[in-house]
């Protein structure tokens, strides 16, 4: 018994043959590691010149308050599209047809759209200072988006739990705050940390409207002339950073689901994996 | 509505641009991400690591940060090409890691059973990919393909503020040119929602033909 489906537990010849593979993969990736060095030494990436900025506490602090820019971006706007997604989630569940179409015509139509495109447009166009720019369009994005998933919760949970809770007496809304949202939070929560995770990945887009956050404030760095424009190692420096906040928090999104996926309860519904809130638009799948 | 019928030709190359900036990512973040998966589900160690560290790095990197060391890093390399094509290279490098995952979690919904039963039958490793395990794979996976390259379009937005022709640029050019904002955004969001909603209707079309009701 293998644990996949492509091929059998493999005996010696064949595990003979897949370490001359293992061999040869191996090299080509080594090859591909030495010819990228060799491109960063050869075009004079590590001069000491190119990476003095670092050292400096003034550059230092710059990088610094970016980081917190960006932190406070991500804050504002998954706090706003939690909240914001509770409300659209509520309508596209209301019993009242007018609300229902609303909600969902406002979901539909915010998820459709580009979210760089609402950033601009309230950049732009309603001519905001960037930081509330890009919170708003970062709300209505992930708002729209986690509606989807806490509807798609609340609606995967087991339907004996609603009947039973109805049986009991209880009202509209105790059904739903006592019986129903507290399972489909627990069954999406890796889903809702995955989507945050979408949410501080585009919090880079502030970069885009001149908002000073991480990445403006490496490019700052980068288009210094006097250190012969570092911008390699301003990405070196960077890009660590910002994918190890993401992995972060994708890494926490896993340990979740796999903890929920033990826990009693949540019998009564299937945790889904943790993977962002990708459901095509005006399609009408779970 | 005069901002449309005046500039149409505008909003035109635009919506072409955003279009083939669509289509060629697509294309390569499809070919790139099938690769990425088979190095996932290979039986050597380090395609294995090769692959799972490519989808780690890419799913957890902002786009922009890649748009930026790829349109602005990769020309320290010497490596001059029009800006389209480094485009279409950022977009495509981080697509292939969520159509890798995708593909992936598509061939692991196929019963280990039926693979089993493939090679009692006989056949070898081609035959069994080729002829039980992918068809299968391939209808549970339309869905998270369609709304990957849904995202891939929505993220061809980006591309604008890095000098390529795309649709969310022209509000630039119809800016200057003093039409109303507001306005000039209205058909830019018509364009994305037709670009957008051909793909999903394209991929619900491919549901209704392919997709198994399991």
């Amino acid at each position: 018994m293998s644990d996949t489906v492509l091929y059998d537990v493999p005996g010696p010849r064949t595990r003979r043959r897949h370490r001359i593979y293992g061999l040869l993969a191996t090299a080509a990736i080594l090859a591909l590691v030495g010819w990228a060095l060799y491109l960063l030494f050869d075009t004079e990436q590590f001069t000491a010149r190119k990476w003095t900025p670092f050292a400096y506490q003034g550059i230092q602090e710059m990088l610094l308050r970016g980081l917190g820019n960006t932190l406070k971006a991500f804050a504002f706007s998954a706090v706003l599209a939690l909240a914001l997604a509770a409300v659209l989630a509520a309508g596209r569940l209301s019993e009242h047809r007018p609300v229902r179409w609303t909600a969902t015509l406002l979901v539909e139509f915010f998820r459709a759209m580009p979210v760089l495109v609402m950033i601009f447009f309230v950049f732009v166009a309603l001519q905001v200072q960037p930081l509330p720019a890009l919170i708003t369009g970062l709300t209505l994005y992930n708002g729209s988006v986690l509606a989807e998933v806490f509807r798609t919760g609340v609606i995967s949970v087991d339907r004996g739990q609603r009947e039973a809770a109805y049986a009991l007496g209880l009202r509209k809304t105790q059904v739903m705050s006592h019986v129903l949202v507290p399972q489909a939070v627990r069954a999406m929560l890796p889903t809702i940390i995955s989507q945050l995770v979408v949410a501080l990945k585009d919090t880079s887009l502030g970069y885009l409207i001149t908002y000073e956050e991480f990445l403006h404030a490496g490019k700052l760095i980068a288009s210094n002339l006097d250190y012969d424009l570092p911008f390699i190692p301003v990405v070196m420096v960077i890009s660590p950073i910002y994918i190890g906040m993401c992995m972060l928090l994708s890494w926490f999104a896993n340990w979740v689901a796999k903890r929920e996926r033990r826990s009693l309860k949540t019998e009564g519904v299937e945790v889904n994996a943790a993977e962002p809130g990708t459901l095509l638009p005006g399609s009408k799948q779970q | 509505m005069d901002v449309l019928t005046e500039n149409f030709s505008l909003y035109g190359r635009g919506l072409l641009g955003t279009v083939e900036l669509t289509v060629y990512a697509s294309l390569l973040a499809l070919a790139l991400g099938f690769v990425m998966a088979s190095f996932r589900v290979a039986p050597v160690g380090s395609l294995r690591a090769f692959g799972t560290v490519w989808v780690a790095v890419l799913r957890n990197t902002p786009l922009t940060l890649l748009f930026f060391a790829v349109l602005l890093g990769l020309p320290r390399f010497g490596l001059v090409l029009p800006f389209q094509l480094f485009a279409v290279l950022a977009l495509g490098c981080y697509t292939s890691a969520f159509i890798c995952e995708a593909v992936r979690s598509g061939i692991n919904t196929v019963p280990v059973g039926q693979g089993e039963a493939a090679r009692s039958l006989g056949m070898t490793f081609g035959q069994t990919l080729g002829g039980v395990v992918l068809p299968q794979a391939f209808r549970s996976v339309i869905p998270p393909i369609g709304s990957t390259l849904i995202a891939l379009a929505k993220n061809s937005a980006i591309a604008g503020s890095f000098s390529v022709t795309e649709l969310l640029g022209t509000y630039k050019t119809l800016n200057e040119l003093g039409y109303s904002i507001i306005w000039s955004f209205v058909w830019i969001a018509v364009g994305y929602l037709i670009v957008t909603l051909t793909i999903s209707a394209l991929f619900n079309v491919l549901e209704k033909r392919w997709g198994v009701a399991r």
